[in-house]
C-alpha cells in the first residue's frame, strides 16, 4: 500500500440545504492519472475544494504519503505538495511568466531586490523539460491558453507538488494542445507526479488516465480501472440512466437560404470568409483556438468592424452597424464566456431571460411585467431550466441551466440565425443532450443555425454542414455525409490547406 | 428562499441602526424628538437627499458623479442670475434643470464615448462647474428673490414643507422608474455586467449616458431648493455635497460594484445622514470631529458591502 500517495476516507460536507458529498472516499496512487468524473452538481469541485483546503470536510480524513492531515488550509496543502491547476487559470495576466512562477517568494539580493537573472535561468531549467517556446519575460496575457496552462503546471512544479489537480484542462484547448498536454502529463508521470484529472470530456479520458471515479449527488458510485469500462458505462453511471443518445440528431427539411456571407474580412482576425446558412440548417465552423471562429462570428455580429465583404440577410444585402443593429436584423449571438459575455450573474433569471425583449414588452418604457413573467414561466418549462423560481439569481444555477438561461433570452427574441459558440462548453452530458434538442428546435421553427465549436464529435454528429477555419480562412466545406474526424482534423491543422480553395459556396449552395 | 431572507436582513439591519440612533439621540437630547425638529432633519435631508437619488442610478450602473456638490453650484449661480434679470419663475426652474441635465450630459458622453471612467469625468465637471460658477458669480453671493419663487424652499403645502414633497416625489418616482420600467432593468443590468448587455443588443451607452442626466437633474432640482431656501446663491454652494450623497447611498446598501441597491435603501440612508448630523448639533459635536465620524461611517458602510459581496 506504500504507493498510496493520497487517501481521502469518508468525507462529507454539506452547505446550507444541500449535501454536497456523502461519505466518499478517494485514493491516488503515485505516478497515476485518476479521472474524476460526474455531471455538475455531482461534488468533484467540492471534493477538490477539500484537498485544496479551501473547504473542511464535516467528517472524513485526508491522508498524504502515509500521515494523516491534521493542519488545514491552502498554505498547509500547497506545502503539503498539492497543487491545483483551476479551469479558470489563477494566473496575473499583466505580469510575466517568471512573475507569476515565483509569485510571493522571487529570489532575493541582498537589500530587498529582486534577483531577476536567477529568477528568469530558474524559470528557464523549470520549463526546460515541457519543450516548449516560452519567453520567462513573456506578459502572460500574450501567451496562448495552452502555454496559460504550462506556465501552471511549471508554477505548481516549482512548488515541489507531487499531487495535481487539474480541473478542465483540455477545455480551452483543440487538437495538437490537447496531444501536447497529454505528452507533458505522460512525462509528469514519469517523473512520478500523481494526478486528478477532472474533465466533461469522456472520449479523452481513456487515452489519459489509468482509473476513474464517478461521482453522483455527492455519492461516490465506484472506482476502476479504465480498461474495464467503456465510455458508454461511464455515462450511465454518471446521470444514473442510460442515455439513448448522446446527440439527438433529427432530420429537418432545409429551407431557403436565411444568412449569406461573403468575401468577409477584418485584417489580422479573418480573410475572404464566405459561407451560407439556410431555414432548418445547423452549420458547424470548427478549428483550432485561435484559427479565427470566434472573430468571424463576431465580426457577422458587429462587434469588430469589418473591412470588406458583404452580410446578406433573408436575400437582401444589409449593414450592420453595431451589435444593436445586428440584432435588430435578425442575428443572435450565444457568446463562448457564459459568465462574462451571456449572463448578469447578480440579476435574476427573469432579468436576464427577458432582456432582449424589453423593447418589445414594453409601453412608454414601462414593462408589461405580467406578459414577461409568463413569458418567462413557460420558457423555464419547456426549457427544463432547474432553478427554485424566476426570481432566483442566475449566479446559484449550475453551468447548464446557466447557459439554458442565455439560450431562452435569445429564444424569447425571436431572431432569424443563431450563433452559437460553444455551446457546451464546460457543461455535462444530460445537459448537452437537452441543448443539442433545444438548438434542433430553433431549426425546426425554420431558424438557420451557425455552431462554433472545438469538439469534434458535437460537430461532426450535430451539423449539417462543416465549415473549417485555418488562419482565418474557411480551407474546406464538407457535407454532413462526407466529413470523418480524421480528414476534419488534417484540415483544421492546416495540413491540407491547398487542395481547399474550391468555393465554399458553390459547395453549398448544392448540397 | 435563503436569498429572500439574506435580502431583508440586509435591509432590515439598515432599518434597525436608524432605529438604534434615533432611540439613543431622543435619550441624550430633549430637543430631537419633537416634531420641529424632525421636520427641520427630513427638510435638511432633502436637498442631498434628491441628488442620492440621482446618484442612486449613477452607481447602480457601477459609476461614481462627483460632480453633483458643484452642478449644485452652477444650478443654483444660474437660477439666481434669471431671477435677478426678472425672468418667469417656470423658465427659471425649467433653467436650472436644463443646466444640470446639462452638465450631466456632457459627463455621460465623454464616459461613453471616449471611454474615460466615470471617476476621472466627473472629478473634471467638479473643477468645470465650481469654476463656471465662480466665473458667473464674480465670487459674489447672488441674493434676494421674489416670495414667490422663495416658497420652493419655504412653503407648505398640507402641513408639509415643499422641500420634503419634491422629495418624496422624486423617491417614488425613482422607485417606479427602477422597479417598473426597461431603463430601471437595464441600469441594474450594466452594473450587473455592462458586456452582456451590450451583446444582447442594448444601446447601453444611451441608458449610461442618461443615468449622468438622471444624475445632473436632480443637482438642479436641490439648487432650486436651496438657493430658494438660503434666498442667496453662494459661489461655493454644495461644496462638499458629494461626500454627504454618495454616503447616504453607500450607507443605504447599494454596490459601489455595481448591480446592487435600491431607493428605498438610499432614502433610508439620507435619512440616516440627516439625522446623524442633526443629532452631532444637538448634542454640541464640534463640526471637525463631525467631519471624521461621517468619514469613518463611509468606510464602514463599504466595509459592509465588501462582507456582503463575500457571501455571495
Amino acid at each position: 500500500m506504500d504507493d498510496i500517495v493520497l487517501s481521502m476516507k469518508g468525507i462529507s460536507k454539506s452547505f446550507p440545504g444541500v449535501q454536497a458529498l456523502k461519505s466518499v472516499d478517494f485514493d491516488l496512487k503515485k505516478g497515476e492519472v485518476h479521472a474524476l468524473v460526474g455531471e455538475n452538481g455531482a461534488g468533484k469541485s467540492t471534493l477538490m475544494k477539500i484537498l485544496s483546503g479551501l473547504y473542511r470536510a464535516d467528517e472524513g480524513e485526508i491522508w498524504l504519503k502515509g500521515k494523516k492531515i491534521t493542519t488545514r488550509g491552502i498554505k498547509a496543502m500547497i506545502n503539503a505538495g498539492v497543487s491545483v491547476i483551476y479551469q479558470e487559470l489563477n494566473l496575473i495576466r499583466q505580469l510575466s511568466v517568471a512573475e507569476n512562477i515565483f509569485i510571493g517568494r522571487e529570489p532575493m539580493l541582498p537589500g530587498g531586490f529582486i534577483d531577476w537573472k536567477k529568477m528568469y535561468s530558474d524559470v528557464h531549467t523549470l520549463l526546460k523539460p515541457f519543450n516548449v517556446d516560452i519567453n520567462p519575460r513573456t506578459k502572460v496575457y500574450m501567451l496562448s491558453p495552452a502555454y496559460q496552462q504550462v506556465v501552471e503546471i511549471a508554477k505548481a512544479l516549482s512548488l515541489k507538488s507531487d499531487i495535481l489537480v487539474m480541473d478542465e484542462p483540455t477545455a480551452p484547448l483543440t487538437g495538437n494542445e490537447v496531444d501536447k498536454l497529454f505528452e507533458i502529463i505522460h512525462n509528469l508521470k514519469k517523473s512520478e507526479v500523481s494526478i486528478i484529472y477532472i474533465s466533461h470530456r469522456l472520449e479523452e479520458i481513456p487515452k489519459v488516465a489509468e482509473r476513474v471515479t464517478i461521482l453522483r449527488d455527492g455519492e461516490k458510485i465506484l472506482t476502476k480501472p479504465l480498461a474495464e469500462l467503456t465510455t458508454a458505462e461511464i455515462i450511465k453511471h454518471m446521470v444514473g440512466r442510460t442515455l439513448t443518445e448522446q446527440y439527438p440528431k433529427i432530420s429537418i427539411p432545409i429551407g431557403e437560404e436565411v444568412l449569406r456571407i461573403e468575401g468577409l474580412s477584418k485584417k489580422g482576425y479573418c480573410t475572404d470568409v464566405s459561407f451560407s446558412v439556410r431555414k432548418g440548417e445547423i452549420v458547424g465552423f470548427t478549428g483550432l483556438v485561435g484559427a479565427g471562429r470566434t472573430e468571424i462570428m463576431q465580426t457577422i455580429y458587429g462587434r469588430m468592424k469589418k473591412d470588406a465583404g458583404r452580410i446578406y440577410i433573408d436575400g437582401k444585402e444589409e449593414h450592420i452597424r453595431g451589435v444593436c443593429d445586428a440584432v435588430r436584423k435578425g442575428i443572435g449571438l450565444i457568446p463562448e464566456e457564459r459568465k462574462h459575455q451571456g449572463l448578469v450573474l447578480g440579476l435574476s433569471v427573469q432579468d436576464n431571460a427577458t432582456m432582449t425583449i424589453l423593447d418589445k414588452e414594453s409601453v412608454f418604457g414601462f414593462l408589461k411585467q405580467k406578459k414577461l413573467s409568463a413569458l418567462v414561466g413557460k420558457m423555464i418549462e419547456t426549457m427544463n431550466i432547474k432553478t427554485p423560481s424566476a426570481r432566483q439569481l442566475v449566479r446559484y444555477l449550475s453551468g447548464g441551466n446557466q447557459q439554458k438561461v442565455i439560450l431562452a433570452k435569445w429564444f424569447l427574441h425571436n431572431c432569424k440565425v443563431y450563433i452559437f459558440d460553444e455551446p457546451t462548453r464546460g457543461i455535462d452530458v444530460g445537459a448537452k443532450v437537452e441543448i443539442y434538442k433545444l438548438m434542433q428546435n430553433l431549426a425546426k421553427d425554420g431558424a438557420g443555425v451557425v455552431m462554433v465549436s472545438s469538439e469534434l464529435p458535437e460537430v461532426l454528429n450535430m451539423s449539417d454542414r462543416i465549415e473549417v477555419v485555418f488562419g482565418g480562412r474557411i480551407v474546406k466545406e464538407f457535407r454532413r455525409d462526407e466529413a470523418d474526424s480524421e480528414t476534419v482534423m488534417e484540415y483544421a491543422l492546416g495540413l491540407r490547406e491547398n487542395a481547399s480553395q474550391q468555393t465554399p459556396l458553390e459547395a453549398g449552395a448544392e448540397s | 428562499m435563503k436569498v429572500k431572507f439574506v435580502e431583508t436582513l440586509k435591509n432590515y439591519g439598515i432599518i434597525l441602526a436608524f432605529f438604534i440612533i434615533l432611540v439613543v439621540l431622543s435619550i441624550f437630547s430633549p430637543v430631537f424628538l419633537t416634531v420641529n425638529n424632525i421636520i427641520n432633519v427630513i427638510r435638511q435631508t432633502s436637498i442631498y437627499g434628491i441628488m442620492a437619488v440621482g446618484m442612486t442610478f449613477v452607481i447602480l450602473t457601477g459609476g461614481i458623479d462627483l460632480s453633483v456638490g458643484s452642478v449644485l453650484g452652477v444650478s443654483g449661480a444660474i437660477c439666481a442670475g434669471m431671477l435677478k434679470a426678472g425672468n418667469p419663475i417656470i423658465l427659471v426652474i425649467i433653467a436650472t434643470l436644463g443646466v444640470g441635465i446639462a452638465c450631466g450630459f456632457a459627463s455621460g458622453i465623454f464616459i461613453t464615448k471616449a471611454r474615460i471612467t466615470p471617476f476621472v469625468v466627473t472629478l473634471g465637471m467638479m473643477s468645470i462647474a465650481r469654476g463656471l460658477t465662480l466665473i458667473y458669480t464674480k465670487g459674489y453671493p447672488i441674493s434676494g428673490f421674489s416670495p414667490a419663487f422663495r416658497l420652493i424652499g419655504g412653503g407648505y403645502v398640507l402641513g408639509l414643507p415643499i422641500p420634503i414633497i419634491i422629495f418624496l416625489v422624486i423617491v417614488i418616482i425613482a422607485y417606479i422608474v427602477l422597479t417598473q420600467t426597461k431603463l430601471g432593468r437595464y441600469t441594474y443590468a450594466i452594473g450587473g455586467n455592462e458586456e452582456t448587455v451590450r451583446l444582447s443588443g442594448i444601446n447601453s451607452n444611451f441608458y449610461k449616458t442618461l443615468v449622468y442626466v438622471i444624475s445632473g437633474a436632480t443637482a438642479g432640482f436641490s439648487a432650486l431648493i436651496l438657493t430658494s431656501r438660503l434666498n442667496s446663491a453662494e459661489p461655493v454652494a454644495g461644496t462638499g455635497y458629494e461626500l454627504d450623497v454618495i454616503a447616504a447611498v453607500v450607507i443605504g446598501g447599494a454596490s459601489l460594484n455595481g448591480g446592487r441597491g435600491s431607493v428605498w435603501g438610499t432614502f433610508i440612508g439620507s435619512l440616516l445622514i440627516g439625522v446623524i448630523n442633526n443629532g452631532m448639533n444637538l448634542l454640541g459635536i464640534s463640526p471637525y470631529f463631525q467631519q471624521v465620524v461621517k468619514g469613518l461611517i463611509i468606510i464602514g458602510a463599504v466595509w459592509l458591502d465588501q462582507l456582503r459581496a463575500k457571501e455571495d
